[in-house]
């Protein structure tokens, strides 16, 4: 398992590779990536507890479904459209699992990791407002 | 003497005009709901701040909590609003 908060990009392909090599068991990798849209903003986050967070999330989604393996890995600081965010990718022998840890993985970061997003738009900065539509995604998997 | 420290984060960090302090917590102060009251009695930006209408989460020790988790000596206790990571 790997779990980063990095100002740093990640190479979706590589982390992919990594995984589906670690086992010959291994028949599925599901994967996703976040995506900056439109507007250039800045991410802050609660290090120690936002790779804690991302844990526990991960230590929940083992409970649910065969996750064989698995990275997280969100960025933080200065970011610009089109920049990528965070990626999730599951390993596990079939894709119905590795499909739904990933998104279950995915729903439970935006309501649970301590990140916040600043956007910088031409009239100054402001910070994003948090969705009921994610607080709903969330809810469906109780 | 009973301290907590006490952390802020995003547009509440802002607000207040500092990312941590460390405070004594008065007696009777338990929870994260009463260190909350308290913080907003300091009145001034903290009022504002911490006002009923606010939305914000908090956290102890680094997990996420309810309003009705427990506060103690030596506890870290962060207060944010809802994240928009992701």
């Amino acid at each position: 398992m790997k779990i980063a908060v990095q100002r740093e990009d990640f190479e979706l392909g590589a982390e992919v590779r990594k995984l589906s090599r670690q086992s010959r068991s291994i028949g599925a990798v599901a994967s996703f990536v976040g995506v900056v849209r439109e507007v250039p903003m800045t991410l802050e986050h609660y290090p120690g507890m936002t790779e804690r967070a991302i844990e526990k999330i991960v230590e929940d989604a083992k409970g649910r479904w065969q996750v064989m393996d698995c990275t997280v890995i969100h960025r933080y600081g200065a970011l610009r459209p089109g920049d990528q965010i965070v990626m999730v990718a599951v390993a596990s022998a079939h894709r119905g699992d590795a499909f739904a840890a990933c998104e279950f993985i995915m729903d439970y970061l935006k309501t649970q990791a301590p990140f916040w997003k600043k956007e910088q738009t031409a009239r100054g900065s402001r910070w994003v407002e948090a969705k009921a539509s994610d607080d709903q995604a969330a809810e469906r998997w109780k | 003497m009973k301290k907590v420290r006490i952390l802020y984060f995003a547009s509440l960090r802002e607000k207040i005009g500092k990312e941590a302090e460390e405070i004594v917590l008065p007696a009777g102060v338990a929870t994260v709901a009463a260190l909350r009251s308290h913080l907003r009695s300091r009145g001034g930006i903290y009022e504002n701040a911490f006002a009923e209408k606010a939305l914000l989460r908090a956290a102890v020790n680094q997990d996420m909590v309810q309003p009705a988790a427990a506060v103690k000596a030596g506890d870290e206790v962060a207060f944010f609003p809802p994240v928009t990571g992701g």
